[in-house]
């Protein structure tokens, strides 16, 4: 289990757990980031936000968020 | 009666809203908020209704400012038009189900059909329509297919009868999806491909700045050439009338304030109401605002904007300045009042006020870059290149100090970045159309007030007073003689004039690279000092002036014991 950050360019993942309150899994939930869904990590750029695939949908978030999203590494 | 856009960021609301519309399209914030919401009239049963452009939202529990108006708005609609993005559909029930338990009629506008089946999505209308207990329309908005047929719908926009928990509604909308939708082998399209190459570093920088020189190169052609060939030869005509009106009120107080004091009437100098306080806004700004929109439209709608923010935000969040905050000082350099009006396309006030006063202090406009090619220039590269230099440096020692100091925080970015579409142009000169009125009435009456009360104050002799009690601060903190001191006091509106003023004194290179700095630096021009009085609030915008003139003068007199 290994932070969304951690998953190499290109890597898939799958979410198992989210770290934070009520409202933060209601955010995640929106773009389409829940336990359960496949990831896939589009860049790797140094500092800055990740792009992430999940359900044929890019999204950009920061490190911060990212980092509070665990994924297993398939 | 009211019906109402609802759906997903991305999802090609306006399109459809802009089909659904006619030309008398607004656009407002909500009351007591920086949201911006379109809204327009359309013909149904016999009667012209209100057709609402909602933010768009992912969820009714609202987790943003937009959302929160979003929600706020739904209690208002008689008919919810929920569109919704079939290339995702999974995410985008999430919203319908939501909306189908708010008691509304709702009609489900299934918008990027053709896209859908592109990628090699099918998705099965008729059971879709069962499932969900209200119409179901595939359209595809960009070419008007299918908005017929929506709105002959419209009447049979039911409620919806489904309650769901959260966790519910989310296993409903997965069950619904598995039930509905069939996804085939897809393949990367151009398109696809050009997405992600421009969110690479390595491919994406290039592009960027590619992107942004050629979005600069538009602004001044298109600027250049409705000023060159549009707005000055109105003003000529307009000329002749001004001269008969000036010999008419005759020399006195009234001429003074209408026309300009002098003989002549120079419309960017003269600073009478009717003549540079027309001007400015018109033959000066409107020509390049309309340009920056043109573009602006085009990136937002082809889907650049949101790539770019996410290349730059590396570099960006260590200023305090996320997403687009890029866009208002690029903009600005050029004219400032385009980069003053995009501060509002920042999430935070803190964002906004970071952003307008960097932009203000250390990114010059036309006028005064013309400034220091004249004023540094004359004294060959190496003045030129130390005025280029210590305005970046200050853009940035004074972006980080602003980051520390201002309390509050910039989100991280969060957002979907949406496939690269080609923009509809139907909707982007309605977009295009919207602004421009926008910026006539909300933003032209502020920049007449800002002339009048100049050109009150210099009639009245305050500019000339301020001078005075300034002097010792040019001359001593700044090293510059004392003749400058009238000079800086005009070049606080009149940038143009202060060089007229500053060439004759023969200037060493040294003095002439710190009045350029300075004038460059110390205050906007009166049409950037306006909106932004507008976009931060007077009192803001206070402290913005008092952190331009503080920077101005710091640096100047740093300027004046190291060179």
């Amino acid at each position: 289990m290994i932070p969304l950050t951690e998953l190499g360019k290109g890597n898939l993942g799958v979410i198992v757990q989210i770290r934070g309150g009520h409202g933060f899994h209601r955010k995640m939930a929106c773009l389409g980031l829940r336990v359960g869904k496949t990831v896939r990590n589009m860049t790797a750029i140094r500092g800055g936000p990740i792009v992430i695939e999940v359900e044929g949908t890019q999204i950009a978030i920061g490190r911060g968020m990212a980092s509070k999203v665990l994924v297993e590494a398939i | 009666m009211k019906i109402l856009l609802m759906g997903n960021p991305n999802v090609g609301k306006s399109v459809i809203f802009s089909r659904l519309t006619g030309t008398n399209v607004i656009a407002s914030n909500y009351p007591g908020t920086t949201v911006e919401f379109t809204k327009g009239k359309m013909n149904f049963e016999g009667k012209r209704v209100d057709v609402i452009d909602v933010p768009g939202t992912y969820t009714l529990e609202a987790t943003t400012k937009a959302e929160e108006v979003a929600v706020e708005m739904l209690a208002e609609g008689d008919i919810i038009i929920d569109v919704v993005d079939a290339t995702h559909l999974e995410r985008n029930l999430y919203l319908t189900l939501q909306l189908l338990e708010r008691d509304r009629p709702v009609v489900v506008a299934l918008n990027l059909w053709d896209e859908s089946k592109h990628i090699g999505i099918e998705i099965d209308v008729k059971k879709l329509e069962n499932l969900l207990g209200v119409p179901v329309i595939p359209t595809v908005a960009v070419t008007g297919e299918g908005i017929k047929e929506l709105v002959s719908k419209l009447p049979a926009a039911a409620p919806g009868t489904l309650r769901h928990t959260e966790e519910e509604r989310w296993c409903a909308v997965g069950d619904i999806v598995g039930q509905v939708q069939k996804v085939m082998h897809r393949h990367h399209t151009v398109l696809e491909r050009l997405g992600d190459a421009s969110v690479r570093p390595v491919t994406g920088v290039p592009l960027a700045v590619c992107v942004l020189l050629f979005t600069f190169l538009v602004i001044r052609i298109v600027g250049e050439g409705l000023i060159g060939y549009v707005f000055d030869p109105l003003f000529e005509l307009y000329r002749p009338l001004m001269v008969m009106l000036g010999d008419w009120l005759g020399p006195g107080i009234a001429r003074t304030i209408l026309i300009g004091p002098g003989e002549e009437i120079e419309f960017m100098e003269a600073m009478g109401l009717l003549t540079t306080g027309l001007y400015v806004p018109f033959g000066a700004v409107l020509p390049y605002v309309f340009a920056f929109y043109l573009v602006l439209g085009f990136l937002e709608d082809s889907g650049y904007l949101p790539r770019l923010a996410v290349l730059v935000d590396n570099v960006f969040h260590r200023l305090g300045l996320q997403r687009l905050a890029i866009i208002p000082m690029l903009l600005g350099l050029g004219c400032n009042v385009p980069g003053a009006l995009a501060t509002r396309m920042l999430e935070t006030k803190r964002q906004r006020f970071i952003a307008g006063t960097l932009m203000a202090i250390a990114v010059p406009c036309m006028a005064q870059l013309a400034v220091i090619a004249v004023l540094a220039g004359s004294h060959g590269a190496g003045a030129l290149a130390t005025v280029f230099v210590t305005l970046a440096v200050v853009w940035i020692v004074l972006g980080v100090l602003l980051d520390r100091v201002i309390s509050g925080e910039s989100p991280e970015i969060f957002m979907e970045i949406p496939p690269y579409r080609v923009p509809y142009w139907g909707a982007l000169l309605k977009k295009l159309l919207m602004r421009i009125r926008c910026f006539i009435t909300e933003a032209v009456p502020f920049v007449l007030l800002g002339v009048l009360l100049v050109n009150v104050l210099y009639a009245l002799g305050v500019i000339g007073f301020i001078g005075e009690y300034t002097a010792p601060i040019v001359t001593g903190l700044l090293g510059l003689p004392q003749e400058a001191v009238g000079a800086l006091v005009i070049g606080f509106l009149r940038k143009d004039v202060a060089v007229g003023m500053l060439l004759p004194l023969a200037l060493s290179a040294k003095q002439a690279v710190i009045a350029s700095v300075v004038l460059a630096m110390y205050f906007p021009c009166v049409a950037t000092f306006a909106i932004l009085v507008r976009e931060l609030g007077i009192k803001d915008m206070m402290k913005s002036a008092a952190i331009m003139i503080a920077s101005a003068l710091l640096v100047g007199g740093v300027l004046n014991l190291v060179l």
